[in-house]
């Protein structure tokens, strides 16, 4: 990847939204946003094509940052907005900003159908494996036995695979990456936007403050250098014995496919309602 | 105008046919009135009895070229319609009861982020699955109070096939008016019954639509107000590359709690309400000049009114009726005036006094106001009402 020229930032950035953001010290959400940033401008998109979207909690507040128009909607919903948006307009590039619990509890339903209509959006799915901004509450991504606020004596559930639960809804891109794997990730969403379909971004974030402090995971350095030994490249994942898979997941493209998106496919009802109109 | 067409009707149904008269259901006719109000989006999920309304537009979206969808549930489809307002079109989605409960969060939103939109509600019993196929008029508070947090609501109630289609039409001119969501309250009997029902020509209707920014994209200053209280509205993707939140926010649209924004911004979303309530506050009177006594009903139950006022003055009965085609704002003047100087005042609801209990407190002591409750699936019938006769007279 080229590098990108620092006055990107400056470009893609709110002038008028003040710094420091509200993210922790060490959070990943800092590095996504440089990343999506980056994504956007070496994708040569106008300012005014780009809509973001977002839920609730720390992933929420990611599209302020970003001089385009931008919807920071309900808990778990933001991906319903997003939908209206596209087919209000269906020109504009429409990006959800969601968290874990966003997109896999409370918008989970959405999610899935959102894959299966194969709308024309990019969600990016920050997961830090717990509620970070409402106090390291257990989320549908936290691991069988990890502690939370609200799993004192470890967690008693199995957790989602975001990315195989995206592929099988039928999203047309799937992608896993990290925030310590920056330069894939820049990849990743940007292959993401550039995706006619439904594209999915799994961004593996630490969430020090809550996460990593109940489950002795270390500093946010700490937890960075874990994803590194945890992530194994895609296409040598299945190299990976089932005994060493434990605590393990694959990054890069998951799955990548094309099929009709739903504007295409409702544009031939469109046709036929105007055809049929026409005879009566 | 192509004459009536004698084919069988297989075939989509036709559009409005303007200046015609029709014989349509009140589902359809509130469909056409939002249709003839520039609806250009439809999100929703099927629900008795309010089904027909998103059946409807699932012929006729396709056929202009506009968006349908069929949403997972009805907090999608109220999200949808938020998303496809903001982006410029004029968006509907109906439900009844349980959906309406579920859509209750994201209304709020539209609330405070100042979406215009319309939600149809078709009340059928409840709570809960209730009564499904039966009618009742037990959301009248819900539409009021059913979001949390405090804000104002404008609800209408039609009460006959013609008023679906009048009062769909002042929804969506209201909405974009006052960037606000708009309730569209019907009931069972209401969307079900079908009547002959007079469609203006096209000219012959008033469409207001949104004021959008009249700056250029670098000036616009999303919240900031003129006079009217009513921000002007960019659609997402015209180059405003503005902020939207639900949460309480500036001029600019970013969150704030500083004390000297935060009860500006809610006197702001209370004042370009209460400033325009002459407006808003719709009634309707039926031979209440003289009446000594005075029913005051909305929805179904209004017309079974009506018929006791007409076999009430033939008995010698002096019986008049206010009928509120507005529920929210409450009509508290129409109301004042008509509790005064009567004998008494009765309100027949189908539920267990929730507009009573609002007449009661303007009534304020002018005279005496008597609830009559039903909660059993039917109408209230003029003769029952008659029957309450004894009591006051």
């Amino acid at each position: 990847m080229t590098a990108v020229h620092r006055s990107v930032v400056y470009d893609w950035l709110r002038h008028d939204k003040k710094f420091p953001h509200v993210w922790c010290p060490g959070c990943g959400l800092g590095i996504l946003l440089g990343s999506l940033v980056r994504s956007l401008a070496q994708g040569g998109y106008d300012k005014n094509q780009v809509v973001l979207v977002s839920g609730i909690g720390c992933s929420g507040r990611l599209p302020v940052y970003v001089d385009v128009g931008s919807v920071h909607t309900t808990h778990g919903r933001a991906l319903t907005f997003a939908t209206g948006i596209k087919l209000a307009k269906p020109e504009l590039k429409v990006i959800v900003v969601m968290g874990d619990g966003d997109a896999t509890a409370i918008g989970g339903n959405h999610l899935i159908h959102a894959a299966r209509r194969n709308l024309d959006l990019t969600a990016i799915i920050v997961n830090n494996l717990n509620y970070g901004m409402t106090g390291g509450q257990y989320s549908p991504t936290t691991p069988l036995g990890a502690k939370a606020t609200t799993a004192p004596y470890g967690h008693s559930e199995p957790s989602f695979d975001i990315s195989a639960l995206t592929v099988t809804a039928g999203a047309s891109f799937v992608a896993r990456s990290t925030v310590y794997h920056v330069t894939q990730l820049d990849q990743m969403l940007g292959q993401a936007i550039a995706k006619k379909g439904f594209g999915v971004v799994e961004v593996l974030s630490p969430c020090h403050t809550n996460y990593g402090r109940q489950n002795r995971l270390g500093s946010q350095v700490e937890m960075m250098k874990g994803f590194k030994k945890q992530a194994v490249r895609a296409d040598r994942w299945d190299k990976v014995s089932p005994a060493e898979r434990e605590g393990r997941f694959p990054i890069g493209v998951l799955a990548d496919h094309g099929r009709p998106t739903f504007w295409e496919t409702y544009e031939g009802a469109i046709e036929r309602a105007q055809a049929i109109r026409k005879e009566g | 105008m192509a004459a009536e067409t004698t084919k069988p009707s297989r075939r989509p149904a036709k559009s409005a046919r303007k200046g015609q008269s029709r014989l349509l259901q009140g589902n359809e006719a509130a469909s056409l009135g939002a249709l003839a109000a520039g609806c250009n989006f439809f999100a929703g999920y099927p629900i008795t009895p309010a089904s027909e309304i998103t059946e409807y537009m699932s012929r006729e979206m396709p056929v202009r070229g506009n968006p349908f969808i069929q949403m997972e549930d009805e907090i999608a489809s109220i999200g949808a319609c938020v998303g496809a307002s903001l982006a410029g079109r004029k968006a509907m989605t109906a439900t009844s009861g349980p959906g309406f409960s579920l859509m209750q969060e994201n209304l709020g939103y539209a609330m405070i982020a100042e979406i215009p939109l319309v939600v149809v509600n078709v009340m059928r019993g409840g709570p809960s699955t209730g009564l499904p196929t039966n009618v009742a008029q037990g959301d009248v508070q819900q539409a009021r109070w059913g979001t949390h947090g405090d804000h104002p609501a404008v609800v209408f109630c039609p009460s006959s096939v013609s008023e679906c289609f009048e009062l769909m039409v002042m929804a969506f001119n209201t909405a974009e008016r006052f960037r606000t969501p708009v309730i569209f309250l019907a009931d069972e009997t209401v969307a079900h019954l079908r009547e002959k029902v007079v469609l203006p020509a096209e000219g012959d209707l008033e469409v207001i639509d949104r004021r959008r920014p009249a700056v250029p994209p670098d000036w616009y200053v999303p919240y900031k107000t003129d006079g009217s209280l009513i921000p002007r509205l960019a659609d997402l993707g015209e180059g405003y590359r503005y902020h939207v939140t639900g949460l309480v926010h500036d001029e600019r649209g970013f969150p704030t709690r500083r004390a000297d924004e935060v009860e500006p911004f809610y006197a702001r979303l209370f004042g370009k309400i209460s400033r325009h309530f002459d407006d808003l506050m719709l009634t309707k009177q039926y031979s209440l000049d003289d009446a000594e006594i005075v029913l005051i009903s909305y929805g179904c139950t209004a017309r079974s009114c009506r018929a006791a006022v007409r076999l009430g003055r033939e008995r010698g009965i002096k019986l008049g009726l206010l009928q509120l085609l507005t529920l929210w704002p409450f009509p508290r003047q129409a109301v004042e005036a008509a509790l005064t100087g009567r004998k008494a005042a009765l309100v027949p609801e189908l539920n267990m006094g929730q507009i009573s209990r609002e007449v009661k407190r303007v009534n304020d002591g002018r005279t005496q106001v008597i609830r009559h409750s039903k909660m059993d699936g039917t109408m209230i019938t003029p003769e029952e009402i008659l029957g309450r006769m004894r009591e006051v007279a």
